[in-house]
C-alpha cells in the first residue's frame, strides 16, 4: 500500500474507496468504525493505508464506540472520521449529538442501504435522509452532503473536513450503496489543502473554550495544550461548565443552530441541468439524480422542457434555492429512494405554489428512467 | 479562568504543624472526626452556612500529624500544614 | 451527628487559606454536588494527591468520565476533562489516546456507566490492552438518577427498580476486569485513602489497561434504602469487613453483604499495549516496503 496521503493521479475506484482517499487527502489521521455492508471498503482501505501515513485505524466493538472514539480523537487533535450504514447510523446518534453539543469537528459517512432495520444489507436505499437531519435527540443543525459519483465522493469528503473545522460541527456524507460500489474515474489532484482548526489566541488562563468569535464559532483547544478545558454534553456556559438555567439552554442551542444556519453560502452546493427554459424541474440527489438526469434527456427528446436540480447539500435544506427553481417552473418532481423524505422539505419550502409529484421507491434497486418519466408526465 | 480566591480558614497550631478547616465547605460527614486515631477532632456546636457542624480541633497536643483527616475528607474542607522543609505540598500559583 | 463530650477547642487563628489540592480543582465549582458521606470526594482527593505526589504535569493528563455521580469528577478537575455520554468514556478515551498517545488517560466513572451500558467498551479496551487507567467507583446502584438497581447491586438489595429485593447476580468487577485481560487490577474502598493513592500512582506509572475498583458509600440512595446507616456507618463497615489479600484468586473476591470481602492488588502483569503492537506493525510495514 502506498505511503502517500494524497494519491495524486487518475484512478479507477469505487465510491467507498474514493471516500477513504478523500479523507486521507484532507488530513484525516484517525478512523474508527465497525464493519457494515456496504461501508466495508472504506474501513478496509483505511485499515491498509492509514498506518502507512502516520494515522491510526481502529475497529471498535460497535458503532456507539466508533462515534465516541471519533469525538475523542478530534479532541486529541486529529481530524477524525467514521463510516457506517443504516443500522450503525442509528447506533451513532447519541454520540453524534455529543459531537454537536461539544462542537467537535468530525465526519461521518453513511453509505445508505435499504431499511428499516436490517433491511437489504447489500442493496441501495436513501431512506436515512430525515434521520440524518433529526436522528439525534434535541434541536440542532448539521451539514449533510450527497455525492452522486466516486469523483464527487472524493471531492465532497475533502470539503466535509473543511466544513467540519470551519463550523466546528459533525458533517455527514450521505451516500448510497450504488455510489459506494460503482467504479468510475477519480482524479486526485497534486495537492489538497488541509483545512486548519481555529486555534485560541491569548494566554490559557484567559481562554473561554465556548466563547464564540464573531461568526458564532469558538476557537478550539485540544488535550495537552495547556488550556485545561472542560468539555461536557450538558448544557454549558462559555467556560464549558454545566449551567442548568433555561437562559443558558436557549442561548447555547440558538448559537449552535445559528452558527451554521446563517452562513448558507459556505456549504450550500448544487448543480442545475437544463433548468433555464424548463417547465418541470426534477429535484433529486445521490444516485437517484443520475437516473433523473437520464430521464431529463429522454424527456427532452420527447419535447418536454424538463430540467434537473441536483441537490448536493441536503442539510441544511436549501429553501431559497428550491423556491427560486419552483418559481420558474410549472411543476416539480422529486425522485428519491424512499417513500418521500426530501420531498417533504421541498413541499415545505414551496408551500404549494406549484404542483409536486414524488417518484418513490423504497430501495433495493435504483429507479428506472421510465418511472421518472411517468412522474414528469403526471405533473405536466 | 478558575478563581483561586481564598476562603475563611480556621488554623490550629499542633506540635507538628497546623490543622486548617474551612467551615463552609464541610458537609458534616463525620469521617475526619471518627477516624482520627487520636480523637483530636470533635463536631463544633455552631453551624456553618449550610447547616452542618464542621469539625474543630479539641486536643491540639494529641495530634500526631498522620494527615488522615486531610486525606479522607470528601469536601476539601480540612488539611494540614507542616513547617518548611517537611511540607509535603508546595503552595504554587496555578 | 453524635456530639462527643464537650471538649473545648482552643481558639484558632482566623486566616485566609487555600487547600493544597486547589491547584488541581476548579475552585469556582467547589463545593461539589456530592452528598454528605459520599465516597466520591475522597476518591477524587486520593487521585489528586497521587498526581501531586508524583509531580505529574497536569497537562499530561486527561480525565474522561461518563454519566452519573462519578461522572461529575471530570467537571471538578482543573485538567483537560471530558464529560461524555453514558457508558462511553472508555470509547472516547480510546480515540483521545490514539490521537495523542503520550497523554495519560484517566477514565473516572461509575459501576453502572462502565459495566452496564458501557460493559462492551470495557471488555474490549481491556482485551486490547489500551493504555488507560480506569477508576470505577462502585456504590452498588445508580445514584444520580435516584437509586435504581445496577449490575453490582448485591442479591437482595433494595433499589427503586428492585423494590422487592434484587434477584440478579451482581458482577464481581475485579473478576470481570481480569477475565477481560486487564493488566493491572486492584480493589480498595474509599476509606483506604493511602492505598488508593498508591494504587493510582502505580496505575499512572505503568502501561497498559489498569483497573481500580473503589467501593464507596451511597448514603442517600443505596445506603438509606438498605438500612446501612450514614456514609460514616458504611465506612465503619469497610473497616470491619475489608480484608487485604494481594494476589488473591479472583474467584474468592465476590462481595456478599454481611461477610468479609477482599481488597488489594489482584493482577499486575506486563504485556504489549495496543499502541506498541500497532507501532510494531507500522515499523514492519516500513521495513518491508523499503526493501
Amino acid at each position: 500500500m502506498p505511503a502517500k496521503a494524497v494519491l495524486s493521479g487518475v484512478h479507477f475506484m469505487n465510491g467507498d474507496e474514493a471516500i477513504a482517499e478523500g479523507a486521507m487527502a484532507a488530513g484525516c489521521r484517525f478512523f474508527a468504525a465497525y464493519p457494515i455492508t456496504p461501508q466495508s471498503e472504506i474501513a478496509e482501505r483505511l485499515a491498509a493505508r492509514l498506518p502507512r501515513i502516520g494515522g491510526t485505524f481502529v475497529q471498535m466493538e460497535d458503532e456507539l464506540a466508533a462515534m465516541a472514539a471519533v469525538v475523542g480523537a478530534s479532541w486529541g487533535g486529529d481530524k477524525a472520521m467514521t463510516a457506517t450504514s443504516g443500522p450503525g447510523f442509528s447506533l451513532m446518534m447519541e454520540n453524534l449529538g455529543l459531537a454537536v453539543m461539544t462542537e467537535t469537528p468530525c465526519v461521518l459517512a453513511n453509505v445508505q442501504r435499504a431499511g428499516p432495520s436490517t433491511g437489504l444489507p447489500t442493496a441501495v436505499g436513501q431512506g436515512d435522509m430525515m434521520q440524518a437531519r433529526w436522528g439525534s435527540h434535541g434541536h440542532y443543525e448539521l451539514i449533510a452532503l450527497c455525492p452522486y459519483s466516486p469523483q464527487e465522493a472524493f471531492d465532497l469528503t475533502v470539503r466535509a473536513f473543511a466544513m467540519a473545522e470551519r463550523f466546528r460541527t459533525p458533517v455527514l456524507i450521505m451516500t448510497d450503496e450504488v455510489v459506494g460500489h460503482m467504479y468510475e474515474k477519480v482524479e486526485i489532484p497534486e495537492e489538497v489543502s488541509e483545512a486548519s482548526r481555529r486555534r485560541p489566541q491569548g494566554p490559557p488562563d484567559e481562554f473561554l473554550p465556548f466563547k464564540p468569535d464573531e461568526d458564532l464559532v469558538p476557537p478550539m483547544a485540544c488535550t495537552g495544550e495547556g488550556y485545561r478545558i472542560h468539555v461536557t454534553g450538558l448544557t454549558h456556559d462559555e467556560r464549558g461548565y454545566p449551567d442548568m438555567s433555561a437562559d443558558a439552554q436557549d442561548k447555547l442551542v440558538r448559537r449552535l443552530c445559528d452558527k451554521i444556519r446563517l452562513y448558507p453560502d459556505e456549504y450550500t452546493l448544487w448543480e442545475e441541468h437544463f433548468l433555464e427554459d424548463a417547465e418541470v424541474a426534477i429535484i433529486s440527489y445521490g444516485i437517484s439524480a443520475r437516473v433523473a438526469l437520464r430521464a431529463v434527456e429522454l424527456a427532452r427528446r420527447q419535447g418536454h422542457k424538463v430540467g434537473l436540480l441536483r441537490l448536493v447539500t441536503a442539510w441544511p435544506f436549501p429553501d431559497d434555492l428550491v423556491r427560486r427553481v419552483a418559481d420558474s417552473v410549472k411543476g416539480l418532481v422529486t425522485v428519491e429512494l424512499n417513500l418521500g423524505q426530501i420531498s417533504r422539505e421541498v413541499e415545505r419550502a414551496v408551500k404549494g405554489k406549484v404542483p409536486q409529484v414524488g417518484v418513490y421507491h423504497s430501495g433495493g434497486r435504483i429507479h428506472r428512467p421510465e418511472e421518472v418519466l411517468a412522474g414528469i408526465e403526471e405533473v405536466l | 479562568m478558575t478563581s483561586t480566591q481564598t476562603r475563611d480558614t480556621k488554623r490550629w497550631k499542633v506540635p507538628k504543624g497546623n490543622i486548617c478547616v474551612q467551615d463552609d465547605l464541610c458537609k458534616g460527614c463525620g469521617f475526619c472526626i471518627d477516624f482520627c486515631p487520636r480523637d483530636v477532632l470533635a463536631s463544633a456546636q455552631h453551624f456553618n452556612t449550610k447547616g452542618y457542624h464542621p469539625p474543630e480541633l479539641v486536643d491540639p497536643e494529641g495530634c500526631i500529624m498522620c494527615r488522615f483527616c486531610e486525606l479522607v475528607c470528601p469536601d476539601f474542607a480540612i488539611w494540614t500544614e507542616q513547617p518548611e522543609g517537611e511540607d509535603e505540598h508546595e503552595e504554587e500559583d496555578d | 451527628m453524635p456530639v462527643k463530650e464537650q471538649r473545648q477547642a482552643p481558639p484558632p487563628e482566623i486566616t485566609q487559606g487555600r487547600h493544597p489540592m486547589e491547584k488541581y480543582l476548579r475552585m469556582d465549582r467547589i463545593p461539589h454536588i456530592w452528598c454528605a458521606g459520599c465516597g466520591l470526594g475522597t476518591t477524587l482527593a486520593s487521585f489528586l494527591y497521587a498526581v501531586d505526589d508524583m509531580g505529574l504535569d497536569p497537562d499530561s493528563l486527561a480525565v474522561i468520565s461518563g454519566i452519573g455521580c462519578t461522572g461529575r469528577v471530570a467537571g471538578y478537575v482543573r485538567m483537560d476533562s471530558y464529560h461524555t455520554t453514558h457508558g462511553r468514556p472508555i470509547a472516547f478515551a480510546t480515540g483521545l489516546k490514539l490521537a495523542k498517545p503520550y497523554t495519560k488517560a484517566v477514565v473516572f466513572s461509575g459501576d453502572g456507566d462502565l459495566f452496564a451500558i458501557g460493559g462492551n467498551h470495557f471488555i474490549h479496551a481491556a482485551r486490547r490492552n489500551l493504555d488507560m487507567n480506569v477508576i470505577c467507583v462502585n456504590n452498588l446502584n445508580y445514584g444520580m438518577t435516584g437509586g435504581q438497581v445496577g449490575p453490582t447491586t448485591p442479591l437482595g438489595g433494595r433499589c427503586t427498580t428492585s423494590p422487592y429485593g434484587n434477584f440478579e447476580h451482581p458482577f464481581n468487577l475485579v473478576h470481570v476486569a481480569a477475565s477481560a485481560g486487564a493488566a493491572y487490577v486492584a480493589r480498595w474502598t474509599s476509606l483506604d485513602v493511602r492505598r488508593l493513592q498508591k494504587a493510582i500512582q502505580e496505575m499512572l506509572s505503568r502501561k497498559g489497561f489498569s483497573f481500580l475498583e473503589v467501593i464507596a458509600p451511597c448514603p442517600t440512595n443505596y445506603g438509606r434504602r438498605n438500612k446501612l446507616g450514614s456514609g460514616l456507618d458504611e465506612l465503619r463497615y469497610y473497616a470491619d469487613h475489608a480484608v487485604i489479600k494481594h494476589g488473591a484468586d479472583l474467584s474468592e473476591t465476590d462481595m456478599i453483604p454481611g461477610q468479609d470481602f477482599l481488597v488489594g492488588k489482584f493482577v499486575d502483569s506486563e504485556k504489549p499495549t495496543f499502541w506498541e503492537m500497532y507501532q510494531d506493525k507500522v515499523a514492519a510495514l516500513e521495513e518491508r516496503s523499503s526493501r
